[in-house]
């Protein structure tokens, strides 16, 4: 037996059909119909074509800087930015509000913008970036700038995802926990991880998901060398700049293909986190 | 399916936010001329506008606003052929125009529809080098001397950048032996000093002059006074090597636009005065080398004479777009996997 078919929402509210009309009009102008397009385009000239550009070297060193240096700073920016959501929920100090302002400031500036500062920051001339150059560390056009550039565009959205659960975490349980017997480090693990892990991971999908399609501010730090610190997206930009818009939406597809498998798995292991907590 | 009461409300909202981004177009486009561009010509043409118009006026023309759009050449060819609705291009490679023509945007014989294949004023590749030329570099093979780093911006992004390759290449070719294999040989050296490859010209500068990267910045002519002048006389000298290559950036009339918007006749006036005295003195004053004799040479000491190579060496734009900068050509194969340390 199948489950029948509901289509008007269990919801004392009206105006589903206008709602349901409305998200599918907004959604296909703004998502399906642009993505379609991106989705015709790669195999105009085949599905061999599409092969050989996605498998070129430089192809593949392109996809796998974007992909890795995205998960690095997606993991960095969980580590840090848990710290601090954690920080600003728990404890004041002065200045907290204007600190809790800032951190949307990534959101806001234009990546172009964000690439300049950090490359001027980093740079072996720069104020950071010319007291490291005497030990030997160089960021700025090197793969670890593109790591820097991608947890700067991606902190705000694992401070922003776990900061309200953060709030509405119960101290209570905390202090049972405590009460219990509990060392500080297991009321971390056992306690408040798991109650802010399924927040935790979809901060870390967003920031990686940026990260991965960043590409104003990585161009500018990145050096841009083929096979060594390219990205991804510059490779789709050189593809244009050809005028050639299958290649440039081949890249493109097998970016959202790699991506959307990435997030699909994300979202699997939040939902199974989720039932388990349930 | 039975509870779906279909509503034509919604379906109605969603198809009216269609329809506006519709009407946004048209109106007021009619009177303002939309030159489009590429980076560096940004300063000039605003100088160049304020003159047009003046002379327009004068001569009992309506008056009328000039539009500017600036960004990477190619980039901006693609918005042309994407539908900005540009009366005028004015664009750093004839090839970029080739492709808006090849889309029936522009009629095919472009480029001799303007005397000098369209291009009203040219330009060249010169050296930027710290100051005092620490390194001495002097000609092109003074690029490859031990430890030189060159900065460039990548040639498949930057249409500055593929007259960089295209200089060193024809230097390369005119030496005592000099074949296509030692040019080959000689740009791929070149490229692999080169620690950063920004992706378009005003990139590489800011890398060169604000950055500290590297020996020898290559550029525009232009370009090369301007960062001189603004941002480093302290820091940076002009080296013109004794040979280059003519960069001729081209201008066009859109005729699918100016057909549409009824703005031929001012933006055929707007092309042609490009080359008459005004326009060629600003041209100069904006370190781009004028067409007419005479105003050449009362700028004659800004721009030092150079023996120059032109695309007609490398069979037009089209073929040396095909053998050196398009996908698997000579440019990608110097960044072959296995090749570099």
């Amino acid at each position: 037996m199948t489950r029948p078919v509901i289509w008007k929402a269990p919801s004392p509210l009206p105006g589903f059909s206008l709602s349901l009309g409305f998200t599918v009009a907004y959604m296909s102008l703004f998502v399906l119909i642009p993505l379609t397009a991106l989705a015709i385009r790669p195999w105009e000239n085949g599905l061999d074509n599409f092969l050989a550009v996605v498998t070129s070297p430089r192809a593949l060193a392109a996809l796998r800087l974007s992909f890795v240096a995205a998960a690095v700073a997606a993991v960095v920016n969980a580590v840090m930015g848990g710290l601090l959501a954690w920080v600003l929920t728990r404890y004041e100090f002065p200045g907290k509000r204007l600190a809790d302002a800032v951190i949307d400031l990534p959101f806001a500036l234009p990546t172009a913008v964000a690439g300049i500062a950090l490359t001027a920051l980093y740079a072996q001339n720069g104020p950071i970036g010319g007291l490291l150059a005497p030990v030997g560390i160089k960021i700025a056009y090197t793969p670890v700038g593109v790591v820097v550039a991608m947890i700067f565009v991606g902190l705000p959205f694992v401070v922003r995802s776990i900061q309200p659960v953060l709030q509405d975490l119960d101290q209570e349980v905390e202090a049972a926990a405590e009460t219990l017997g509990a060392s500080p480090l297991q009321t971390a693990t056992r306690i408040i991880l798991p109650a802010i892990l399924p927040a935790l991971l979809s901060g870390i999908g967003l920031a990686f998901a940026r990260g991965v399609g960043e590409y104003g501010s990585v161009i500018f730090i990145a050096g841009n060398m083929p096979l060594r610190s390219e990205i991804a997206p510059l490779l789709i930009v050189t593809q244009l700049e050809q005028f050639d818009y299958a290649g440039a939406a081949t890249i493109g597809m097998a970016m959202l293909i790699l991506s959307f498998l990435i997030l699909l798995g994300f979202n699997g292991l939040q939902g199974a986190i989720a039932r388990r907590g349930a | 399916m039975a509870g779906f009461t279909p509503d034509r409300r919604g379906l109605l909202l969603g198809a009216g936010a269609l329809a506006l981004s519709g009407c946004a177009q048209g109106k007021g486009a009619q009177a303002a001329l939309l030159n489009v561009s590429y980076d560096p010509t940004r300063e000039f043409y605003r100088a160049y506008n304020t003159a047009f118009l003046a002379r327009w006026r004068e001569k009992g023309g309506a008056p009328f606003a000039v539009e500017q759009s600036h960004g990477g050449s190619g980039k901006q060819a693609r918005a042309v052929i994407d539908g900005l609705p540009g009366d005028v291009v004015t664009l750093a490679l004839a090839s970029d125009i080739d492709e808006i023509a090849a889309r029936g945007l522009i009629a095919a014989d472009w480029q001799t529809r303007l005397p000098d294949n369209a291009a009203p004023y040219t330009s060249t590749i010169v050296f930027l080098v710290r100051k005092g030329n620490p390194k001495g570099i002097h000609d092109w093979p003074d690029l490859l001397k031990p430890g030189v780093e060159v900065i460039t911006p990548n040639p498949k992004t930057s249409g500055g950048a593929r007259w960089n390759y295209l200089a060193a290449w024809a230097d390369a070719l005119r030496r005592p032996g000099g074949s296509e294999q030692s040019a080959q040989t000689y740009v791929s050296e070149l490229f692999r000093r080169v620690p950063v490859l920004d992706t378009g010209a005003r990139g590489s500068t800011t890398t060169f002059v604000q950055r500290g990267i590297g020996d020898v910045l290559l550029t525009w002519e232009n370009e090369a006074f301007l960062a001189a002048k603004e941002l480093g006389p302290d820091k940076v000298d002009i080296v013109s090597p004794p040979f280059s290559i003519l960069a001729e950036p081209p201008v066009a009339v859109v005729d699918h636009v100016v057909e549409r918007k009824g703005t031929r006749d001012r933006a055929q006036t707007y092309l042609t005065q490009l080359y008459e005295e005004p326009a060629q003195v600003l041209a100069a004053e904006h370190f781009y080398r004028p067409r007419d004799p005479a105003v050449a040479a009362r700028f004659a000491d800004r721009f030092p004479h150079l023996t120059m190579a032109d695309i007609s060496n490398f069979g037009g734009w089209s073929v040396a777009q095909k053998r050196h900068f398009a996908d698997g050509g000579v440019f990608d194969q110097i960044y072959q996997p296995g090749r570099r340390s």
